[in-house]
């Protein structure tokens, strides 16, 4: 039996050498992007964009590196869960402490905004 | 599959509760990745807690920001992204079954990158805010604006690092494990599954360190005026 037939029915899905130094080439170029834009005054978007960028690299290595966009569905939904239930805990506990300015400043709404900003 | 008939209905590797070897495979991935999901969590609360300390002593936070070299983080953040390369190099190596050499050499190094990042992070980075007295409780001479503030994100600083110093340093022993096995000839194209979720918990303390450079020592700005 062929190697190539053999590796289609025994073993996973072979990453290209191609695929995995795209992959690093972008890496490298994203980590010198959000280095040099710190040094760029974009106010509270430098937070913004080194998020993102960190983000961007982030589904890089799962998706590639670490063989997501090839693995199980089964896989996936307990990767997603995991990430929900992060979501959850940032998102329940910022809405506790980003609001608590309420009872000190409490002019309704509007006072969350500077508050929840802060964090920028 | 004339391996698989050769070795009857246990080919090296194979448990003989999975029907298919494609099944133990699957198996082991997602075993390893519920594993990964409570790391996730384990660092979400420390990125959490970081993030509300953040938003309660802003300036202070950034003050400490300025205090950490970007270049020791910089290159870090490379060698480490090298390291993943040539992780996934020594298990693709595996996968195609070519040569057991080869494999064992990826994994050399990316051993070695593990080492080197601890290296630089003690040796340059840490010993450097030790000499500079911005290390609280051991080493503490900084008297500037906002000192309070300036330990306490110090403090986040020297945990967040120090864990995950401390996961690189359970992986260099992984990978020790790893290397002696490959020498004995234990994995094969058909079974290459603790390569494969040792390469998952590589690439995923790498992400820890994705997101721990720019919230350290970038989000503030470095910008003049900052």
């Amino acid at each position: 039996m062929s190697e190539h037939s053999q590796q289609a029915s025994n073993s996973e899905h072979v990453v290209p050498v191609s695929t995995y130094v795209a992959v690093f080439v972008a890496l490298i170029a994203l980590t010198a992007l959000t280095t040099g834009v710190a040094y760029i005054d974009l106010g509270k978007w430098n937070t913004v964009v080194a998020l993102l960028i960190a983000v961007i690299k982030m589904l890089l290595v799962v998706l590639f590196f670490m063989h997501v966009k090839y693995a199980a569905g089964l896989t996936r939904i307990a990767i997603l869960a995991g990430f929900f239930w992060l979501a959850i805990m940032i998102c329940l506990t910022l809405s506790d402490e980003l609001t608590r300015g309420w009872e000190i400043v409490s002019r309704g709404w509007g006072v969350i905004v500077p508050l929840a900003v802060r964090f920028f | 599959m004339s391996e698989l008939a050769a070795h009857g209905a246990h080919p090296p590797g194979f448990a003989h509760q999975f029907e298919t070897v494609s099944q133990q495979r699957d198996a082991a991935t997602l075993g390893m990745w519920v594993f990964l999901v409570t790391e996730i969590l384990f660092f979400g609360g420390m990125f959490m807690s970081y993030t509300v300390y953040r938003a309660l002593h802003l300036q202070a936070f950034i003050t400490g920001s300025h205090l950490l070299e970007v270049q020791f983080g910089a290159t870090n953040t490379a060698v480490l992204i090298v390291s993943s390369l040539t992780m996934a190099m020594g298990i693709r190596s595996a996968q195609t079954g070519k040569s057991k050499n080869q494999t064992i050499l990826w994994l050399i190094l990316t051993m070695l990158l593990g080492a080197t990042f601890l290296f630089l992070k003690f040796r340059f980075e840490w010993y450097h805010d030790y000499v500079e007295g911005i290390v609280p409780g051991v080493s503490w001479h900084y008297h500037g604006s906002y000192a309070p503030g300036v330990q306490l994100f110090m403090c986040f600083y020297f945990f967040m690092t120090g864990l995950h110093a401390l996961h690189m340093v359970v992986g260099i022993g992984i990978l020790t494990v790893l290397i002696v096995l490959t020498a004995r000839n234990k994995f094969s194209p058909q079974y290459y599954a603790p390569l494969e979720i040792s390469g998952l918990y590589w690439h995923f303390v790498d992400i820890v360190w994705i997101f721990l450079f720019p919230l350290l020592y970038l989000i503030g700005g470095r910008y003049p005026g900052s």
